[in-house]
């Protein structure tokens, strides 16, 4: 095959919006799903934008994997309107939207070698046999699998296998990448190793838009620019990951992403502009961030577990005294719980000099930017 | 250290191994004995002397050659014309949603408990001189001759067989399609294939085994097949279970019919062997 004619092939994949560094958007217009009349998905608008890491996470039934459907085209929305690079892909057929998705298990075809298998993607768009095995090499090459190419997918380990899938996806140059709880299937360990993986894979791809379904919080947080938490089949929460996770907007984001200290207070003073407010749990008068507050108005004052210490400092000056409930000794780290008016508060700490004994008395502190108020009718 | 030995003299009757007595007995009696006696009938003639020029006669004998032609020219029609069917058919039941899929791949199992000559019998009805087609024909085109005469011929025969054993190709190519993996259809759809491409290279390759075997097991019966053949008595398709029925029943030739018989079984053996190993290659 000519240069010529490579550059042809490549342009004609190109022209499909399939070339690497052709970063795509995906917008959900309120897309809505159903079946038999049952809504699975209520009306659903997010944008994700090119180059994005979005992960959809949520429990079980959430939606979060029927909207990665709509967008895949496997199920048609009820209501709203898919678009893909600003295209609208409603209507379109699963194979003329140029995405890639990587699944659970795997779904490598059994009977073919690893070659074909990242290779079919290409053969499907009829791609010209020299772009097919400069695109396999270099797929293979990205995650590693190189010389596993003439391997039939049951030689190969889980790991492995969950590689040879991402390059199936990568091989095709997607406008789109649609990973549908991706690692689910591997053990702890290998689970650990793939997260770091993909987050290297999108540091060298990084005009590659990943819509990522995980029901793994550790995952979303590893790997997302913005994370969308689903509920019941609708939106619950969206936001960029670090924000997201230290100002949760409701009590269901701020328990489903990461472990969370929810501790009911009331408003001592108008919050003013330094963007900090005054606040009463019984007798521990509180600073933490916020706005718009009223005095008088109840709060949960969410702080993250680790964000407790056990000594004051010029930064942890906020003061709460508890009793030990539990002490749990985890190796790397260990979780003290101690009741604070009622309220069970978390800390993890990776060092305790003297650990507590239950019944003993616990002085705890956080810096006041560490902790949120949640509304208490925002149960999410 | 000391062993165990047992005393000099003394032997144990291991009584779990008097259980394989019954099936070589039931074996012997139902199989073994009846195909001695047939391999006897063929070596010996009627005088009961050995006769091998006339065995070989039979097998050099127009009808014999004309009759294994038919034999293997039809079962292999037919095998390759179940597995078209099969496959269509499991395509649709399988991959196709309708209402009554379900039902319909119930009813085209029916088929598999039906004597074999029923489906002639409606062919008859349906295609024969005087049946449906014919009649209806003649009367619009006021014709003097009945002109759809196919079911008379080796077509009839194979149409007849790829009916009445295409649900056996069916019935393993479903339960092979629902075991293929949804996610592989749904990943190689993201990836730019197309329906075909996707039965192609997706759906038929995980079905393999099972084709295998429900095309051999086809193969198996319809060169075996004797009810349909002299059921629809068509002129001159003579296949060899046919032509030992006229032998020995006919013709009173038994030698004859004992040595084609034997090429039958060889026959029916050798492909049995094929098909185990067709299975056990693939995995069937």
């Amino acid at each position: 095959m000519s240069v010529a004619a490579f550059v042809d092939q490549a342009a004609i994949l190109a022209g499909a919006g399939e070339a690497q560094g052709v970063a795509s958007t995906v917008a959900f217009d309120g897309v809505s799903v159903a079946y038999r009349g049952a809504v699975v998905l209520k009306p659903l608008t997010l944008d994700v934008a090119a180059g994005e890491i979005l992960a959809m996470i949520g429990p079980s039934g959430s939606g979060k994997t029927t909207a990665l459907r709509a967008v895949a085209g496997f199920v048609k929305p009820a209501g709203g309107r898919i678009r893909i690079g600003g295209q609208d892909v409603t209507d379109t057929p699963p194979h003329a939207r140029g995405l890639a998705m990587v699944v659970q298990n795997y779904a490598l075809f059994p009977h073919m070698r690893v070659f074909d298998n990242v290779a079919f993607g290409l053969h499907a768009r009829g791609a010209a046999k020299a772009l097919i095995d400069e695109r396999v090499t270099h797929a293979l090459g990205v995650v590693g699998m190189s010389q596993y190419a003439k391997r039939y997918p049951r030689e190969l380990s889980g790991g492995q296998q969950q590689r040879v899938a991402i390059a199936r996806a990568l091989a095709v140059r997607p406008k789109v990448l649609l990973l549908d709880e991706p690692l689910s299937a591997l053990d702890a360990q290998i689970r650990r190793a793939m997260v770091e993986e993909i987050a290297r894979l999108h540091a060298e791809l990084p005009d590659l838009t990943i819509l990522y379904v995980t029901h793994d919080q550790s995952e979303a947080l590893t790997l997302a620019d913005r994370i969308a938490i689903l509920k019941d089949g609708a939106l619950n929460a969206v936001g960029r990951t670090g924000e997201l996770y230290r100002r949760p907007p409701n009590r269901f984001a701020a328990e489903f992403l990461g472990r969370a200290n929810l501790l009911p207070v009331v408003v001592d003073a108008d919050a003013d502009a330094s963007g900090f407010v005054a606040v009463r749990a019984g007798d521990h008068r509180l600073v933490v961030a916020g706005s718009h507050e009223r005095t008088g108005a109840k709060r949960l004052l969410c702080v993250r577990p680790q964000n407790l210490t056990f000594a004051a400092d010029a930064v942890h000056v906020n003061r709460l005294v508890g009793v030990v409930r539990e002490v749990l000794w985890q190796g790397e780290l260990t979780h003290l719980v101690a009741e604070v008016g009622g309220a069970l508060m978390r800390v993890v700490a990776t060092k305790v000099a003297d650990l507590p004994s239950r019944g003993e008395t616990l002085e705890m502190f956080f810096a006041p930017a560490d902790a949120s108020l949640i509304a208490e009718d925002a149960v999410g | 250290m000391v062993e165990a030995t047992a005393a000099p003299g003394a032997t144990r009757v291991d009584l779990g191994a008097l259980w394989v007595a019954p099936p070589l007995i039931a074996l012997a009696v139902l199989f073994l004995y009846p195909l001695t006696l047939i391999a006897h009938a063929a070596a010996y003639d009627a005088s009961d002397a050995l006769n091998m020029a006339a065995a070989w006669q039979t097998l050099n004998s127009r009808a014999f050659v004309n009759a294994l032609i038919n034999t293997a020219e039809i079962a292999l029609a037919s095998t390759a014309g179940s597995l078209a069917l099969g496959v269509v058919l499991a395509l649709i039941i399988s991959f196709v949603p309708f209402p009554g899929a379900t039902f319909v791949a119930r009813l085209i199992d029916t088929f598999i408990a039906l004597p074999t000559f029923l489906a002639t019998l409606a062919f008859t009805f349906l295609y024969g001189s005087a049946g449906i087609l014919n009649g209806a024909l003649m009367q619009t085109f006021h014709l003097s001759d009945p002109p759809v005469n196919f079911l008379y011929s080796s077509w009839g025969v194979i149409l007849a067989e790829v009916t009445v054993y295409s649900p056996f190709v069916l019935r393993p190519l479903l339960a092979a399609f629902s075991l293929v993996d949804q996610s592989q259809i749904e990943v190689a759809s993201l990836l730019g294939a197309r329906t075909w491409r996707i039965i192609r290279q997706i759906i038929l390759p995980a079905a393999l085994p099972a084709a295998i075997a429900g095309g051999s097991l086809c193969l198996l019966l319809t060169v075996n097949e004797f009810g349909i053949v002299l059921f629809i008595g068509a002129k001159g398709v003579i296949t060899l279970p046919l032509l030992i029925y006229d032998k020995a029943i006919q013709e009173s030739d038994y030698q004859a019919a004992c040595v084609i018989a034997l090429v039958n079984i060889a026959l029916s053996l050798g492909l049995f062997t094929l098909y185990r190993l067709a299975a056990r290659r693939l995995g069937a």
